[in-house]
């Protein structure tokens, strides 16, 4: 009952708000008037008794105001606050729209980059129980994470006790027979429980059945949604129907639901069980498959990684010869997705942090200035009454305002910034990196963005009331703002400046040094001229060319063609592109050498006698291929420089013999010639020992056929496409690129340049927040100092001099905190050093060039309010305030 | 500008509530009944008053009427309502509770 007339009482203070004044101001005008009364009473003259009363009285607004206060909603005066605090900002526009805009930078591109940190690291991977899932592999010297070989899978499959689920998958590749011809699809190859594994449920129809991977298993298939929606037109009906793949009929089992994605695999549009073993995967030696394995409640990594290496060593001793070395590779499968964006992705949450730092710290400054200039305005405010908390409440609504508007548009910016940069990552990375689609506005960017909101809202509201202290408000008064005044100011305001600089010099040489790995990777030694070089994937038909004379009249009559197109210098075949991957590997034996069954893996590749003339690489001892030397001729082999050094150390390697592991005869290759390193691997990676077959004595059905041209060769990748469909239009072509944009998409090449653009983006807003911050302070202090440096110059000191003056206060604020940021810098750059390539993280030219650039443009800032403080008229000066 | 109350905290609207238990007043007499009772020892300031005697009403322990004075002066007059005479029960013996405690310390303190 009471709370109820309480409220109603607040009610009818606030809307009958000018009544419930009136009334309290006729009350009050009564009591004065009493007092009066009794004053005069006592004999004292009407005039004093009046004066005596009022002044009992005391301030007759503030004890309105608290009276009001007693009944008032808390929400009236707020409101009341808000429409001073924009008055306020209005009167400045320009500060409030400056402060906005760098707050807004600093949240959107801090919430932007958690967007991708969240999507990648914290939302769990589309699975069932994720964090069960292993990836599983084996082990060698050189691979500390290699493929499993079919054999060895079932054996560890069978004999395994730590997983419920384990299931091997391995890419693979069709042609779609469609009514518009033969289209390549990209195909994932898995053991029947593969989907039950990862426990994804279809979205149409059913997942594989047990069985359905051994040999002589009707031929069964599952459509990813998106082929299903693009390549069959969402039929309902399409379960139970037949897919012509590789002239051969599939039946279509089931869907998988549309938010699925393997990225290990990439962008699979079909899925086949492993029925048919190729011929790589009916030996044990040869390995193609990865694994993922579901552990059962209360395994652990560790346990499983035991039982599996157990596993392994039992295989080792039952098959000495292909299973020498081979140990087991257990790592969560979350790791093996965004295991290598992780650190890139920590970086650069690090460097958006530190931007909004800078940007907070910038604003604050900002807030601090103007909080001086509004010492007197403060000074009035508090004599006339006005209590410290209610300045206070004032500051806090305007650091409040200015948070909120710099939260709103920050958002905006966030949101904008998500969208630019997943459109950014190209498709091809985007299918290995599947939490891209998962980036957006969600539960943790909110909650995450409230924190940062809340943080800047706290640091705004704050920093004018460190300049409240109360007990200066009558020396406000009195001096107007001078002397002693600034004393806090410099304590902090300068201070602030430092920080900003040190972590301009922190996100500058981050930028610097990421930058330049970026360049190294790029700049390379590649062993050939990557430039006008366009190649294109060729899959031949699987039931056409299966005769040795055929595939290589093929061969012969698409080499020939393509030549004779105009502006084609050469042309050249390969089964594997050179900066692909340490893929692709073969385990070689000298003769004559000891052996004790260790595998000396090197890379293989099966290339055409014009392969090293195309790529430009360098012969350096002996003869390339011929091109009449095929099946019926004695194998020959080509090594690079990296295989004869460590192999024939000191010797000729030309005419000596290599063979395989066990050295059979049809294995032995003799050595034709030796060929400079050509990049085979990742551009990150070391130079790997490699070996050259001649494609002629191998005949692949699937290679790569590269093309030199005098031309842009950008443009001739059409008509190559057209002149090997006009030889035969059943031949699948895919992934037609130039060679220099195949290595600026590859994955080293994306995440360096990802990284290297946004630090770089971040130290830029850095370097431009922390200039105009210096400028800031340099400029107050001498709007501060004016007088003085009036006084100064009365007394006789030199233009020269007052320049000295200013400028040493700037230089010595800059050496702070470049010395600060270079010893921050060096320390980031080593938490980061796994990221560089080819650079030091206490890289000396960097730092250099970050000290001088950073100097110069503090140097120029402060050169501005330098000569106007040198051509202060001293005059004018003085008679100032 | 008005002296800080010398009242102890919180005792300001139990002397206002006690006042107005007797018979309606309005503020300065409130103000002035307080003086004379105490014997000119506890002063109301006016700046603690009117804020006080808003809180009352908004807690609903008094309600204010507008009437005329003997000297047919308009003033608003405050009238204990029942919430508010509980009130002043609770009030005055918290306040004898916290005197006993008080003076228990000081006794002790004296032997």
């Amino acid at each position: 009952m009471s709370e109820l007339r309480g409220f109603w009482h607040r009610l009818t203070a606030l809307f009958g708000r000018t009544r419930y004044r009136e009334e309290l101001d006729e009350e009050m005008a009564f009591h004065r008037e009493q007092a009066e009364n009794a004053l005069r009473d006592d004999g004292m003259t009407p005039e004093a008794a009046y004066r005596t009363a009022a002044r009992q009285f005391g301030n007759a607004t503030l004890l309105k105001e608290q009276s009001h206060n007693a009944v008032g909603f808390r929400m009236e005066s707020i409101a009341r606050d808000m429409r001073f605090a924009l008055r306020q900002l209005r009167r400045q526009p320009g500060f409030a729209l400056l402060a906005t805009l760098i707050l807004a930078l600093g949240m959107g591109a801090s919430v932007a980059i958690f967007g991708f940190v969240d999507a990648a690291l914290l939302q769990p991977l589309p699975y069932a129980h994720p964090d069960r899932l292993m990836d599983v592999g084996e082990k060698s010297d050189v691979h500390p994470r290699s493929n499993l070989s079919l054999e060895d899978f079932r054996d560890w499959k069978r004999l395994n006790r730590s997983f419920s689920g384990f299931d091997a998958y391995t890419g693979g590749g069709f042609l779609l027979h469609t009514p518009g011809g033969v289209e390549p699809v990209p195909a994932g190859r898995v053991t029947a429980g593969f989907f039950d594994t990862l426990g994804i449920k279809p979205f149409l129809g059913r997942t594989f059945r047990a069985g359905e991977d051994r040999s002589g298993a009707g031929k069964v298939v599952l459509l990813a949604y998106g082929a299903w929606l693009q390549r069959f037109g969402a039929r309902p009906d399409i379960v139970g129907q037949s897919v012509q793949l590789d002239s051969e009929n599939f039946t279509v089992v089931g869907v998988l639901p549309r938010q699925f994605t393997f990225a290990p695999r990439g962008p699979a549009e079909v899925w086949v069980p492993i029925t048919d073993p190729t011929e790589c995967e009916q030996r044990r030696s040869c390995h193609n498959l990865f694994a993922v394995g579901r552990l059962r409640d209360g395994v652990t990594p560790a346990a499983a990684l035991q039982d599996l290496a157990a596993i392994a060593a039992q295989l080792e001793r039952e098959y000495p010869g292909s299973n020498h070395g081979q140990g087991a590779f257990v790592q969560p499968l979350s790791k093996l997705i965004v295991g290598d964006v992780r650190p890139i992705l920590l970086t650069l949450l690090g460097g958006a942090l530190l931007v909004l730092v800078i940007a907070c710290v910038n604003v604050s400054s900002l807030l601090l200035v103007r909080s001086e200039s509004r010492r007197r305005e403060i000074a009035v405010r508090g004599a006339l009454g006005a209590t410290p908390a209610r300045l206070l409440r004032q500051f806090i609504t305007e650091g409040l305002l200015l948070a909120a508007a710099g939260t709103t548009l920050g958002l905006a910016v966030a949101l904008g910034l998500m969208h630019l940069l997943s459109h950014l990552v190209p498709e091809q990375m985007a299918d290995r990196l599947p939490f891209i689609k998962l980036i957006g506005l969600n539960v943790h960017t909110l909650l995450f963005a409230t924190g940062v909101a809340a943080l800047m809202t706290l640091l705004l509201a704050l920093t004018p009331t460190l300049r409240l202290n109360l007990q200066h408000i009558h020396d406000g008064l009195a001096e107007g703002g001078r002397g002693s005044a600034s004393r806090l100011w410099h304590r902090i305001g300068s201070n602030l400046v430092v920080v900003e600089l040190a972590i301009a010099v922190v996100l500058l040489v981050g930028a610097g040094l990421l930058g330049k790995s970026f360049y190294k990777l790029l700049h390379v030694d590649m062993g050939f001229d990557p430039s006008h070089l366009a190649m294109v994937n060729v899959q031949l038909p699987r039931n056409a060319y299966t005769q040795d004379a055929e595939r290589l009249a093929l061969y012969r009559t698409m080499q020939q063609k393509l030549e004779a197109m105009p502006g084609v210098q050469s042309v050249a075949f390969t089964d594997t592109t050179p900066v692909g991957c340490f893929c692709n590997t073969d385990w070689i034996r000298i003769p004559g050498r000891p052996f004790h069954g260790e595998h000396n893996e090197v890379v293989e590749r099966d290339v055409t006698p014009g392969y090293m003339a195309t790529l430009k690489a360098r012969l350096i001892r002996g003869r390339m291929f011929r091109e009449d030397e095929d099946k019926s001729k004695p194998l020959v082999i080509l090594i690079n420089e990296s295989l004869a050094k460590k192999y024939f150390p000191g010797e000729d390697p030309v005419g000596k013999q290599i063979g395989n592991g066990s050295l059979d005869k049809s294995s032995m290759r003799e050595i034709v010639g030796v060929v400079a390193d050509v990049r085979e691997g990742a551009l990150d990676d070391e130079m790997l020992p490699g070996e050259y077959f001649n494609i002629y004595q191998q005949l692949d059905s699937g290679f790569t056929i590269l093309v030199r041209t005098g031309q842009n060769e950008r443009s001739i990748l059409p008509s190559m496409v057209s002149m090997i469909h006009s030889i035969d239009p059943n031949i699948g072509l895919y992934g037609e690129i130039t060679m220099n944009d195949m290595i600026e998409s590859t994955q080293s090449a994306l995440l360096h340049r990802f990284s290297t653009w946004l630090v770089g983006g971040f130290a830029l807003v850095a370097l431009v927040l922390g200039v105009v911050g210096l400028y800031g302070v340099i400029a107050y202090s001498v709007s501060q100092r004016t007088r003085e440096i009036g006084v100064r110059m009365a007394l006789g000191a030199q233009r020269g001099a007052v320049y000295g003056l200013v400028m040493r206060q700037a230089a010595r604020l800059t050496a702070v905190g470049l010395l600060a940021g270079l010893v921050c810098a060096i320390g980031a750059s080593t938490l980061i050093r796994n990221l560089l390539f080819g650079v030091e993280a206490w890289d000396v030219p960097t730092l250099a060039s970050v000290v001088v650039i950073l100097g110069i443009a503090s140097i120029t800032a402060s050169f501005v309010p330098a000569s106007k403080a040198a051509t202060v008229n001293p005059t004018d000066a003085l008679r100032a305030e | 500008m008005p002296r800080k109350s010398d009242l102890l905290p919180g005792t300001l609207d139990m002397l206002i509530l006690k006042t107005l238990n007797r018979a309606p007043l309005h503020g300065y007499g409130i103000a002035l009944s307080i003086r004379r009772m105490s014997d000119d020892v506890l002063t109301v300031e006016e700046g603690s008053l009117y804020p006080a005697l808003q809180r009352l009403l908004a807690q609903g322990w008094v309600k204010a009427e507008w009437k005329m004075t003997e000297t047919n002066r308009r003033a608003r007059y405050y009238t204990l309502t029942a919430a508010g005479r509980k009130q002043l029960g609770i009030e005055l013996s918290q306040f004898e509770e916290m005197i006993a405690a008080i003076t228990r310390v000081l006794r002790d303190q004296e032997a």
